[in-house]
Protein backbone atom coordinates (compact mmCIF):
# COMPACT_ATOMS: atom_id res chain seq x y z
CA UNK A 1 0.00 0.00 0.00
CA UNK A 2 2.59 2.52 1.10
CA UNK A 3 4.71 1.70 -1.93
CA UNK A 4 2.17 3.56 -4.04
CA UNK A 5 1.86 6.56 -1.72
CA UNK A 6 3.95 8.98 -3.78
CA UNK A 7 2.57 7.90 -7.14
CA UNK A 8 -1.05 7.91 -5.96
CA UNK A 9 -0.63 11.31 -4.30
CA UNK A 10 0.83 12.78 -7.49
CA UNK A 11 -1.95 11.28 -9.63
CA UNK A 12 -4.64 12.70 -7.37
CA UNK A 13 -2.85 16.04 -7.04
CA UNK A 14 -2.83 16.25 -10.84
CA UNK A 15 -6.58 15.74 -10.73
CA UNK A 16 -7.31 18.55 -8.29
CA UNK A 17 -4.83 20.93 -9.93
CA UNK A 18 -6.82 20.39 -13.09
CA UNK A 19 -9.92 21.48 -11.19
CA UNK A 20 -8.16 24.72 -10.32
CA UNK A 21 -6.97 25.27 -13.89
CA UNK A 22 -10.58 24.89 -15.05
CA UNK A 23 -11.92 27.29 -12.48
CA UNK A 24 -9.10 29.79 -11.88
CA UNK A 25 -11.67 32.04 -10.18
CA UNK A 26 -10.86 30.22 -6.92
CA UNK A 27 -7.35 31.68 -7.05
CA UNK A 28 -8.53 35.13 -8.08
CA UNK A 29 -11.27 35.36 -5.42
CA UNK A 30 -8.70 34.24 -2.86
CA UNK A 31 -6.48 37.18 -3.85
CA UNK A 32 -9.21 39.82 -4.19
CA UNK A 33 -10.16 40.28 -0.53
CA UNK A 34 -6.58 40.70 0.73
CA UNK A 35 -5.89 43.13 -2.11
CA UNK A 36 -8.99 45.12 -1.12
CA UNK A 37 -7.80 45.16 2.51
CA UNK A 38 -4.41 46.35 1.33
CA UNK A 39 -5.93 49.22 -0.69
CA UNK A 40 -8.18 50.16 2.24
CA UNK A 41 -5.34 50.26 4.73
CA UNK A 42 -2.82 51.98 2.47
CA UNK A 43 -5.10 54.67 1.05
CA UNK A 44 -7.77 55.16 3.73
CA UNK A 45 -6.43 54.21 7.12
CA UNK A 46 -2.69 54.12 6.56
CA UNK A 47 -2.18 57.87 6.85
CA UNK A 48 -3.49 57.81 10.41
CA UNK A 49 -1.48 54.81 11.57
CA UNK A 50 1.91 55.41 13.11
CA UNK A 51 3.94 52.26 12.78
CA UNK A 52 7.03 53.84 14.19
CA UNK A 53 8.87 53.24 10.93
CA UNK A 54 8.76 56.92 10.08
CA UNK A 55 7.41 58.63 7.00
CA UNK A 56 8.51 57.73 3.55
CA UNK A 57 6.92 56.41 0.43
CA UNK A 58 5.60 52.90 0.59
CA UNK A 59 6.55 52.54 4.21
CA UNK A 60 3.08 51.43 5.34
CA UNK A 61 2.77 48.90 2.51
CA UNK A 62 6.08 47.50 3.67
CA UNK A 63 4.72 47.24 7.21
CA UNK A 64 1.39 45.79 6.09
CA UNK A 65 2.38 43.15 3.54
CA UNK A 66 3.29 40.25 5.87
CA UNK A 67 -0.14 40.41 7.55
CA UNK A 68 -1.89 40.67 4.20
CA UNK A 69 -0.09 37.53 3.03
CA UNK A 70 -1.37 35.62 6.06
CA UNK A 71 -4.93 36.85 5.40
CA UNK A 72 -4.57 35.63 1.81
CA UNK A 73 -3.66 32.16 3.00
CA UNK A 74 -6.32 32.09 5.74
CA UNK A 75 -9.01 32.79 3.15
CA UNK A 76 -7.50 30.53 0.48
CA UNK A 77 -7.48 27.36 2.57
CA UNK A 78 -11.29 27.37 2.76
CA UNK A 79 -11.26 25.85 -0.72
CA UNK A 80 -9.59 22.68 0.59
CA UNK A 81 -12.51 22.08 2.92
CA UNK A 82 -14.87 22.88 0.06
CA UNK A 83 -13.28 20.49 -2.44
CA UNK A 84 -12.91 17.72 0.09
CA UNK A 85 -16.54 18.10 1.12
CA UNK A 86 -17.70 17.86 -2.50
CA UNK A 87 -15.61 14.73 -3.05
CA UNK A 88 -17.23 13.11 -0.04
CA UNK A 89 -20.72 14.19 -0.99
CA UNK A 90 -20.44 13.04 -4.61
CA UNK A 91 -19.18 9.60 -3.69
CA UNK A 92 -15.88 9.84 -5.56
CA UNK A 93 -14.10 9.77 -2.20
CA UNK A 94 -15.62 6.34 -1.51
CA UNK A 95 -14.66 5.17 -4.96
CA UNK A 96 -11.03 6.12 -4.28
CA UNK A 97 -11.10 4.50 -0.84
CA UNK A 98 -12.46 1.23 -2.25
CA UNK A 99 -9.54 1.07 -4.69
CA UNK A 100 -6.10 -0.44 -4.02
CA UNK A 101 -4.43 2.92 -3.34
CA UNK A 102 -2.60 4.44 -0.40
CA UNK A 103 -5.62 5.79 1.46
CA UNK A 104 -4.01 8.92 2.86
CA UNK A 105 -3.02 9.94 -0.68
CA UNK A 106 -6.55 11.28 -1.10
CA UNK A 107 -5.97 13.83 1.69
CA UNK A 108 -2.39 14.68 0.74
CA UNK A 109 -3.44 15.42 -2.84
CA UNK A 110 -5.88 18.07 -1.62
CA UNK A 111 -3.25 19.48 0.73
CA UNK A 112 -0.59 19.80 -1.99
CA UNK A 113 -3.11 21.39 -4.34
CA UNK A 114 -3.97 23.93 -1.65
CA UNK A 115 -0.30 24.85 -1.26
CA UNK A 116 0.15 25.40 -5.00
CA UNK A 117 -3.06 27.46 -5.27
CA UNK A 118 -2.27 29.57 -2.21
CA UNK A 119 1.27 30.29 -3.34
CA UNK A 120 -0.08 31.54 -6.67
CA UNK A 121 -2.52 33.81 -4.80
CA UNK A 122 0.33 35.06 -2.61
CA UNK A 123 2.42 35.90 -5.69
CA UNK A 124 -0.56 37.86 -7.11
CA UNK A 125 -0.89 39.83 -3.88
CA UNK A 126 2.85 40.58 -3.76
CA UNK A 127 2.58 41.80 -7.36
CA UNK A 128 -0.16 44.28 -6.42
CA UNK A 129 1.87 45.36 -3.38
CA UNK A 130 4.80 46.15 -5.70
CA UNK A 131 2.51 48.38 -7.74
CA UNK A 132 1.44 50.14 -4.51
CA UNK A 133 5.05 50.92 -3.70
CA UNK A 134 6.21 47.89 -1.72
CA UNK A 135 9.98 47.64 -1.83
CA UNK A 136 12.41 45.32 -0.11
CA UNK A 137 16.15 45.10 -0.15
CA UNK A 138 16.04 41.50 1.04
CA UNK A 139 18.43 39.08 -0.65
CA UNK A 140 17.55 35.73 -2.18
CA UNK A 141 18.20 33.86 1.07
CA UNK A 142 15.83 36.10 3.03
CA UNK A 143 13.17 35.68 0.32
CA UNK A 144 13.68 31.95 0.43
CA UNK A 145 13.18 32.03 4.19
CA UNK A 146 9.96 34.07 3.71
CA UNK A 147 8.74 31.53 1.14
CA UNK A 148 9.56 28.76 3.60
CA UNK A 149 7.57 30.36 6.44
CA UNK A 150 4.62 31.12 4.14
CA UNK A 151 4.60 27.52 2.85
CA UNK A 152 4.79 26.06 6.35
CA UNK A 153 1.97 28.33 7.50
CA UNK A 154 -0.13 27.27 4.49
CA UNK A 155 0.56 23.62 5.21
CA UNK A 156 -0.50 23.97 8.86
CA UNK A 157 -3.68 25.91 8.05
CA UNK A 158 -4.55 23.55 5.19
CA UNK A 159 -4.50 20.58 7.56
CA UNK A 160 -6.83 22.51 9.86
CA UNK A 161 -9.12 22.96 6.86
CA UNK A 162 -9.10 19.21 6.18
CA UNK A 163 -11.00 18.69 9.46
CA UNK A 164 -14.18 20.62 8.52
CA UNK A 165 -13.83 19.21 5.00
CA UNK A 166 -14.21 15.70 6.44
CA UNK A 167 -16.86 16.50 9.05
CA UNK A 168 -19.08 19.25 7.62
CA UNK A 169 -22.73 18.55 6.89
CA UNK A 170 -23.22 21.40 4.40
CA UNK A 171 -21.06 23.33 1.94
CA UNK A 172 -21.42 26.48 4.04
CA UNK A 173 -20.32 24.64 7.14
CA UNK A 174 -17.26 23.36 5.29
CA UNK A 175 -15.95 26.87 4.62
CA UNK A 176 -17.29 28.93 7.54
CA UNK A 177 -14.47 27.84 9.87
CA UNK A 178 -12.01 30.09 8.05
CA UNK A 179 -13.62 33.41 9.11
CA UNK A 180 -12.01 33.49 12.55
CA UNK A 181 -8.68 32.63 10.94
CA UNK A 182 -9.03 35.55 8.55
CA UNK A 183 -9.63 37.96 11.45
CA UNK A 184 -6.80 36.69 13.61
CA UNK A 185 -4.27 38.98 11.87
CA UNK A 186 -6.32 42.03 12.93
CA UNK A 187 -5.61 41.15 16.57
CA UNK A 188 -1.88 41.02 15.95
CA UNK A 189 1.02 43.21 14.97
CA UNK A 190 -0.05 42.89 11.32
CA UNK A 191 -1.66 46.34 10.95
CA UNK A 192 -0.65 48.35 13.99
CA UNK A 193 2.11 47.88 16.54
CA UNK A 194 0.83 45.92 19.54
CA UNK A 195 2.17 48.63 21.88
CA UNK A 196 -0.83 50.81 20.96
CA UNK A 197 -3.37 48.21 22.20
CA UNK A 198 -5.08 48.13 25.63
CA UNK A 199 -3.84 45.55 28.19
CA UNK A 200 -5.71 42.24 27.61
CA UNK A 201 -5.92 42.75 23.84
CA UNK A 202 -2.25 43.53 23.77
CA UNK A 203 -1.46 40.41 25.77
CA UNK A 204 -3.48 38.28 23.35
CA UNK A 205 -1.95 39.96 20.30
CA UNK A 206 1.59 39.48 21.53
CA UNK A 207 1.11 35.83 22.38
CA UNK A 208 -0.84 34.53 19.40
CA UNK A 209 0.91 32.84 16.48
CA UNK A 210 0.18 35.47 13.83
CA UNK A 211 2.28 38.14 15.57
CA UNK A 212 5.47 36.10 15.67
CA UNK A 213 4.98 34.97 12.07
CA UNK A 214 4.27 38.52 10.88
CA UNK A 215 7.25 39.88 12.81
CA UNK A 216 9.57 37.24 11.37
CA UNK A 217 8.51 37.90 7.78
CA UNK A 218 8.69 41.66 8.35
CA UNK A 219 12.18 41.40 9.80
CA UNK A 220 13.37 39.26 6.90
CA UNK A 221 11.94 41.67 4.32
CA UNK A 222 13.38 44.78 6.01
CA UNK A 223 16.75 43.15 6.69
CA UNK A 224 16.37 43.36 10.46
CA UNK A 225 17.55 40.58 12.79
CA UNK A 226 14.75 38.03 13.30
CA UNK A 227 15.78 37.29 16.87
CA UNK A 228 13.60 35.02 18.99
CA UNK A 229 10.52 35.67 16.82
CA UNK A 230 11.54 33.20 14.10
CA UNK A 231 11.89 30.10 16.32
CA UNK A 232 8.61 31.02 18.04
CA UNK A 233 6.90 31.37 14.65
CA UNK A 234 8.27 28.04 13.44
CA UNK A 235 7.28 26.34 16.69
CA UNK A 236 3.70 27.62 16.31
CA UNK A 237 3.48 26.41 12.69
CA UNK A 238 4.94 22.98 13.42
CA UNK A 239 2.78 22.60 16.55
CA UNK A 240 -0.44 23.54 14.74
CA UNK A 241 0.54 21.26 11.87
CA UNK A 242 1.18 18.27 14.13
CA UNK A 243 -2.11 18.66 16.01
CA UNK A 244 -4.14 19.26 12.83
CA UNK A 245 -2.62 16.24 11.03
CA UNK A 246 -3.26 14.03 14.06
CA UNK A 247 -6.89 15.11 14.41
CA UNK A 248 -7.56 14.91 10.66
CA UNK A 249 -6.02 11.45 10.47
CA UNK A 250 -8.15 10.13 13.32
CA UNK A 251 -11.32 11.53 11.70
CA UNK A 252 -10.31 10.12 8.33
CA UNK A 253 -9.68 6.65 9.77
CA UNK A 254 -13.01 6.71 11.57
CA UNK A 255 -14.77 7.87 8.43
CA UNK A 256 -13.47 5.09 6.20
CA UNK A 257 -13.88 2.38 8.82
CA UNK B 1 -14.03 -21.90 1.35
CA UNK B 2 -14.61 -23.61 -1.95
CA UNK B 3 -12.97 -22.12 -5.01
CA UNK B 4 -16.36 -21.71 -6.65
CA UNK B 5 -17.45 -19.17 -4.05
CA UNK B 6 -16.62 -15.54 -4.78
CA UNK B 7 -18.38 -13.94 -1.83
CA UNK B 8 -19.23 -15.54 1.49
CA UNK B 9 -21.09 -13.63 4.18
CA UNK B 10 -21.62 -15.23 7.59
CA UNK B 11 -23.80 -13.84 10.36
CA UNK B 12 -22.99 -10.23 9.49
CA UNK B 13 -24.22 -7.68 12.03
CA UNK B 14 -24.10 -3.91 12.03
CA UNK B 15 -25.82 -1.29 14.17
CA UNK B 16 -25.79 2.46 14.09
CA UNK B 17 -26.25 3.43 17.73
CA UNK B 18 -29.58 1.78 18.62
CA UNK B 19 -30.61 1.09 15.03
CA UNK B 20 -29.90 -2.55 14.16
CA UNK B 21 -29.44 -2.47 10.40
CA UNK B 22 -28.06 -5.97 9.89
CA UNK B 23 -29.13 -8.66 12.34
CA UNK B 24 -27.20 -11.63 11.08
CA UNK B 25 -26.97 -11.77 7.30
CA UNK B 26 -25.78 -14.94 5.57
CA UNK B 27 -25.35 -15.60 1.87
CA UNK B 28 -22.92 -16.94 -0.67
CA UNK B 29 -22.30 -15.87 -4.23
CA UNK B 30 -20.96 -18.36 -6.71
CA UNK B 31 -18.03 -17.27 -8.83
CA UNK B 32 -19.09 -15.84 -12.21
CA UNK B 33 -22.74 -15.45 -11.26
CA UNK B 34 -25.02 -12.46 -10.83
CA UNK B 35 -26.50 -12.18 -7.36
CA UNK B 36 -29.25 -9.69 -6.62
CA UNK B 37 -29.86 -8.34 -3.15
CA UNK B 38 -33.41 -7.18 -3.15
CA UNK B 39 -34.94 -4.96 -0.54
CA UNK B 40 -36.86 -1.80 0.12
CA UNK B 41 -35.22 1.50 1.01
CA UNK B 42 -33.39 1.29 4.32
CA UNK B 43 -33.31 -2.51 4.32
CA UNK B 44 -29.52 -2.45 4.74
CA UNK B 45 -28.46 -3.28 1.18
CA UNK B 46 -25.96 -0.42 0.97
CA UNK B 47 -24.57 -1.32 4.40
CA UNK B 48 -23.83 -4.85 3.18
CA UNK B 49 -22.11 -3.49 0.06
CA UNK B 50 -20.06 -1.01 2.09
CA UNK B 51 -18.83 -3.72 4.43
CA UNK B 52 -17.90 -5.95 1.49
CA UNK B 53 -16.10 -3.05 -0.19
CA UNK B 54 -14.05 -2.41 3.01
CA UNK B 55 -15.60 1.03 3.54
CA UNK B 56 -17.35 0.04 6.75
CA UNK B 57 -16.51 -2.37 9.57
CA UNK B 58 -19.05 -4.93 10.65
CA UNK B 59 -19.85 -5.22 14.36
CA UNK B 60 -19.84 -9.01 14.18
CA UNK B 61 -19.78 -11.86 11.73
CA UNK B 62 -17.39 -12.34 8.84
CA UNK B 63 -17.21 -11.78 5.12
CA UNK B 64 -14.84 -13.11 2.47
CA UNK B 65 -14.49 -11.60 -0.96
CA UNK B 66 -12.44 -13.42 -3.61
CA UNK B 67 -11.00 -15.54 -0.81
CA UNK B 68 -9.88 -12.60 1.36
CA UNK B 69 -11.32 -11.55 4.69
CA UNK B 70 -12.72 -8.02 4.43
CA UNK B 71 -11.58 -7.05 7.91
CA UNK B 72 -8.11 -8.58 8.03
CA UNK B 73 -7.10 -8.50 4.36
CA UNK B 74 -8.72 -5.24 3.29
CA UNK B 75 -6.06 -4.23 0.80
CA UNK B 76 -6.18 -7.63 -0.95
CA UNK B 77 -9.96 -7.29 -1.12
CA UNK B 78 -9.60 -3.84 -2.67
CA UNK B 79 -7.32 -5.32 -5.34
CA UNK B 80 -10.09 -7.76 -6.30
CA UNK B 81 -13.19 -5.59 -6.34
CA UNK B 82 -14.73 -2.50 -7.76
CA UNK B 83 -17.61 -0.55 -6.35
CA UNK B 84 -20.19 1.41 -8.26
CA UNK B 85 -22.09 3.36 -5.68
CA UNK B 86 -25.67 4.47 -5.63
CA UNK B 87 -24.83 7.83 -7.20
CA UNK B 88 -22.47 8.04 -10.13
CA UNK B 89 -19.13 8.62 -8.43
CA UNK B 90 -17.42 10.47 -11.24
CA UNK B 91 -15.51 13.71 -11.48
CA UNK B 92 -17.75 16.32 -13.12
CA UNK B 93 -14.97 18.76 -13.88
CA UNK B 94 -12.84 16.25 -15.76
CA UNK B 95 -13.70 14.80 -19.16
CA UNK B 96 -14.87 11.20 -19.53
CA UNK B 97 -11.48 10.23 -20.86
CA UNK B 98 -9.67 11.90 -17.95
CA UNK B 99 -11.89 10.09 -15.46
CA UNK B 100 -10.95 6.74 -16.99
CA UNK B 101 -7.24 7.60 -17.15
CA UNK B 102 -7.35 8.69 -13.50
CA UNK B 103 -8.75 5.35 -12.35
CA UNK B 104 -6.34 3.38 -14.54
CA UNK B 105 -3.43 5.30 -12.99
CA UNK B 106 -4.73 4.68 -9.48
CA UNK B 107 -4.94 0.96 -10.27
CA UNK B 108 -1.30 1.19 -11.34
CA UNK B 109 -1.93 -0.21 -14.80
CA UNK B 110 0.26 0.18 -17.81
CA UNK B 111 -0.85 2.47 -20.63
CA UNK B 112 -3.86 4.20 -19.03
CA UNK B 113 -4.56 6.09 -22.27
CA UNK B 114 -5.10 2.94 -24.28
CA UNK B 115 -7.33 1.51 -21.54
CA UNK B 116 -9.42 4.70 -21.55
CA UNK B 117 -9.69 4.66 -25.33
CA UNK B 118 -10.85 1.04 -25.32
CA UNK B 119 -13.51 1.62 -22.67
CA UNK B 120 -14.83 4.78 -24.32
CA UNK B 121 -15.37 2.75 -27.44
CA UNK B 122 -16.90 -0.21 -25.63
CA UNK B 123 -19.39 2.04 -23.84
CA UNK B 124 -20.22 4.19 -26.86
CA UNK B 125 -18.68 7.28 -25.29
CA UNK B 126 -15.90 7.95 -27.79
CA UNK B 127 -17.52 11.09 -29.17
CA UNK B 128 -18.27 12.45 -25.72
CA UNK B 129 -14.88 11.37 -24.38
CA UNK B 130 -13.32 14.82 -24.45
CA UNK B 131 -16.31 16.66 -23.05
CA UNK B 132 -16.64 17.57 -19.40
CA UNK B 133 -18.71 14.98 -17.57
CA UNK B 134 -21.02 17.73 -16.28
CA UNK B 135 -22.49 17.88 -19.81
CA UNK B 136 -23.39 14.15 -19.86
CA UNK B 137 -26.91 12.73 -19.64
CA UNK B 138 -27.90 10.43 -16.77
CA UNK B 139 -27.40 7.30 -18.85
CA UNK B 140 -24.00 8.42 -20.10
CA UNK B 141 -22.90 9.18 -16.54
CA UNK B 142 -23.92 5.72 -15.39
CA UNK B 143 -22.13 4.13 -18.34
CA UNK B 144 -18.96 6.05 -17.56
CA UNK B 145 -19.35 5.10 -13.90
CA UNK B 146 -19.57 1.40 -14.75
CA UNK B 147 -16.74 1.71 -17.28
CA UNK B 148 -14.55 3.13 -14.49
CA UNK B 149 -15.44 0.12 -12.36
CA UNK B 150 -14.25 -2.31 -15.00
CA UNK B 151 -10.74 -0.89 -15.24
CA UNK B 152 -8.22 -3.48 -14.16
CA UNK B 153 -10.83 -6.20 -14.68
CA UNK B 154 -11.61 -6.89 -11.02
CA UNK B 155 -13.10 -10.38 -10.60
CA UNK B 156 -15.87 -9.10 -8.29
CA UNK B 157 -18.02 -6.08 -9.08
CA UNK B 158 -20.49 -4.44 -6.68
CA UNK B 159 -23.29 -2.42 -8.21
CA UNK B 160 -25.35 -0.56 -5.64
CA UNK B 161 -28.73 0.28 -7.18
CA UNK B 162 -27.22 0.72 -10.63
CA UNK B 163 -30.42 1.91 -12.29
CA UNK B 164 -32.02 4.09 -9.62
CA UNK B 165 -32.91 7.44 -11.11
CA UNK B 166 -32.32 6.39 -14.70
CA UNK B 167 -34.83 6.68 -17.53
CA UNK B 168 -36.06 3.41 -19.09
CA UNK B 169 -33.64 3.56 -22.01
CA UNK B 170 -30.63 4.11 -19.79
CA UNK B 171 -31.85 1.28 -17.58
CA UNK B 172 -31.84 -1.10 -20.53
CA UNK B 173 -28.31 0.03 -21.37
CA UNK B 174 -27.14 -0.79 -17.86
CA UNK B 175 -28.87 -4.18 -17.98
CA UNK B 176 -27.13 -5.01 -21.23
CA UNK B 177 -23.80 -4.01 -19.67
CA UNK B 178 -24.34 -6.21 -16.62
CA UNK B 179 -25.29 -9.16 -18.81
CA UNK B 180 -22.11 -8.73 -20.84
CA UNK B 181 -20.07 -8.54 -17.68
CA UNK B 182 -21.55 -11.74 -16.33
CA UNK B 183 -21.04 -13.57 -19.58
CA UNK B 184 -17.35 -12.62 -19.40
CA UNK B 185 -17.06 -14.42 -16.06
CA UNK B 186 -17.17 -11.50 -13.63
CA UNK B 187 -19.00 -12.05 -10.36
CA UNK B 188 -21.62 -9.35 -9.91
CA UNK B 189 -23.37 -8.48 -6.68
CA UNK B 190 -26.06 -5.93 -7.31
CA UNK B 191 -28.63 -4.36 -5.08
CA UNK B 192 -31.94 -3.17 -6.35
CA UNK B 193 -35.41 -2.25 -5.23
CA UNK B 194 -36.87 -3.13 -8.63
CA UNK B 195 -38.18 -6.67 -8.77
CA UNK B 196 -38.04 -6.71 -12.54
CA UNK B 197 -34.35 -5.87 -12.48
CA UNK B 198 -33.54 -8.84 -10.27
CA UNK B 199 -35.71 -11.04 -12.48
CA UNK B 200 -33.93 -9.88 -15.64
CA UNK B 201 -30.35 -10.08 -14.44
CA UNK B 202 -29.81 -12.35 -11.50
CA UNK B 203 -28.92 -16.02 -11.29
CA UNK B 204 -29.86 -15.94 -7.64
CA UNK B 205 -31.98 -13.52 -5.70
CA UNK B 206 -31.94 -12.83 -1.97
CA UNK B 207 -34.49 -10.69 -0.23
CA UNK B 208 -33.11 -8.59 2.60
CA UNK B 209 -35.84 -7.60 4.99
CA UNK B 210 -35.51 -6.02 8.43
CA UNK B 211 -31.85 -6.89 8.69
CA UNK B 212 -32.08 -10.55 7.65
CA UNK B 213 -32.11 -12.55 4.44
CA UNK B 214 -35.62 -13.98 4.43
CA UNK B 215 -35.51 -15.72 1.05
CA UNK B 216 -32.60 -16.85 -1.10
CA UNK B 217 -32.81 -18.84 -4.32
CA UNK B 218 -33.13 -18.87 -8.08
CA UNK B 219 -36.07 -17.18 -9.69
CA UNK B 220 -37.70 -20.58 -10.28
CA UNK B 221 -37.22 -21.51 -6.64
CA UNK B 222 -38.69 -18.22 -5.47
CA UNK B 223 -41.70 -18.71 -7.72
CA UNK B 224 -42.34 -22.08 -6.12
CA UNK B 225 -42.85 -20.33 -2.81
CA UNK B 226 -46.13 -19.00 -4.12
CA UNK B 227 -49.23 -21.12 -4.57
CA UNK B 228 -49.29 -22.85 -7.97
CA UNK B 229 -50.37 -20.70 -10.88
CA UNK B 230 -54.00 -20.90 -11.92
CA UNK B 231 -55.37 -19.90 -15.26
CA UNK B 232 -57.40 -16.74 -15.31
CA UNK B 233 -58.61 -14.62 -18.16
CA UNK B 234 -57.18 -11.10 -17.95
CA UNK B 235 -57.19 -8.60 -20.80
CA UNK B 236 -53.59 -7.55 -21.42
CA UNK B 237 -53.25 -3.80 -21.17
CA UNK B 238 -50.08 -2.22 -22.51
CA UNK B 239 -47.88 -0.99 -19.72
CA UNK B 240 -46.71 2.61 -19.77
CA UNK B 241 -43.28 1.22 -20.55
CA UNK B 242 -44.61 -0.50 -23.69
CA UNK B 243 -46.16 2.81 -24.72
CA UNK B 244 -42.94 4.68 -24.06
CA UNK B 245 -40.91 2.39 -26.26
CA UNK B 246 -43.58 2.31 -28.97
CA UNK B 247 -43.77 6.10 -29.32
CA UNK B 248 -40.03 6.79 -28.94
CA UNK B 249 -39.29 4.03 -31.43
CA UNK B 250 -36.56 2.49 -29.27
CA UNK B 251 -36.07 -1.20 -29.20
CA UNK B 252 -36.93 -3.16 -26.10
CA UNK B 253 -34.47 -5.85 -27.15
CA UNK B 254 -32.21 -6.55 -24.21
CA UNK B 255 -30.06 -8.98 -26.10
CA UNK B 256 -28.51 -6.47 -28.43
CA UNK B 257 -24.99 -5.63 -27.47
CA UNK B 258 -24.24 -2.32 -29.13
CA UNK B 259 -25.37 0.30 -26.69
CA UNK B 260 -27.42 3.13 -28.10
CA UNK B 261 -25.59 6.40 -28.69
CA UNK B 262 -26.04 8.53 -25.60
CA UNK B 263 -26.87 12.20 -25.52
CA UNK B 264 -30.62 11.81 -25.21
CA UNK B 265 -31.54 13.49 -21.97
Amino acid sequence: MTTHFVGDTLTLTGRSLRHILRSPDTIITTAIMPIAFMLLFVFVLGGAIDTGTGPGEGSYVNYLLPGILLITIASGIAYVAYRLFLDLQRGIFERFQSMPIARSAVLWAHVLTSIVANLISVVLVVGVALILGFRSGAGPLAWLAVAGIVTLFTLALTWIAVIPGLTAKTVDGASAFSYPLIFLPFLSSAFVPTASMPGPVRWFAENQPVTSIVNSIRALLTQQPVGIELPIALAWCVGILAVAVAVATVIHRRRIG
Amino acid sequence: MSTATAIRVTDLRKSYRKLHVLKGVDFEVERGSVFALLGSNGAGKTTVIKILATLLKADAGSADVAGFDVARQASEVRESISLTGQFAAIDDILTGRENLILVARLRHLRDPRAIAEGLLERFALTEAGDRKVSTYSGGMRRRLDIAMSLIGEPPVVFLDEPTTGLDPEARLEVWATVKKLASAGTTVLLTTQYLEEAEQLADRIAILHEGRIIVNGTLAELKKLLPPAKVEYVEKQPTLEDVFFAVTGTSHDLGKHDLPEGDRK
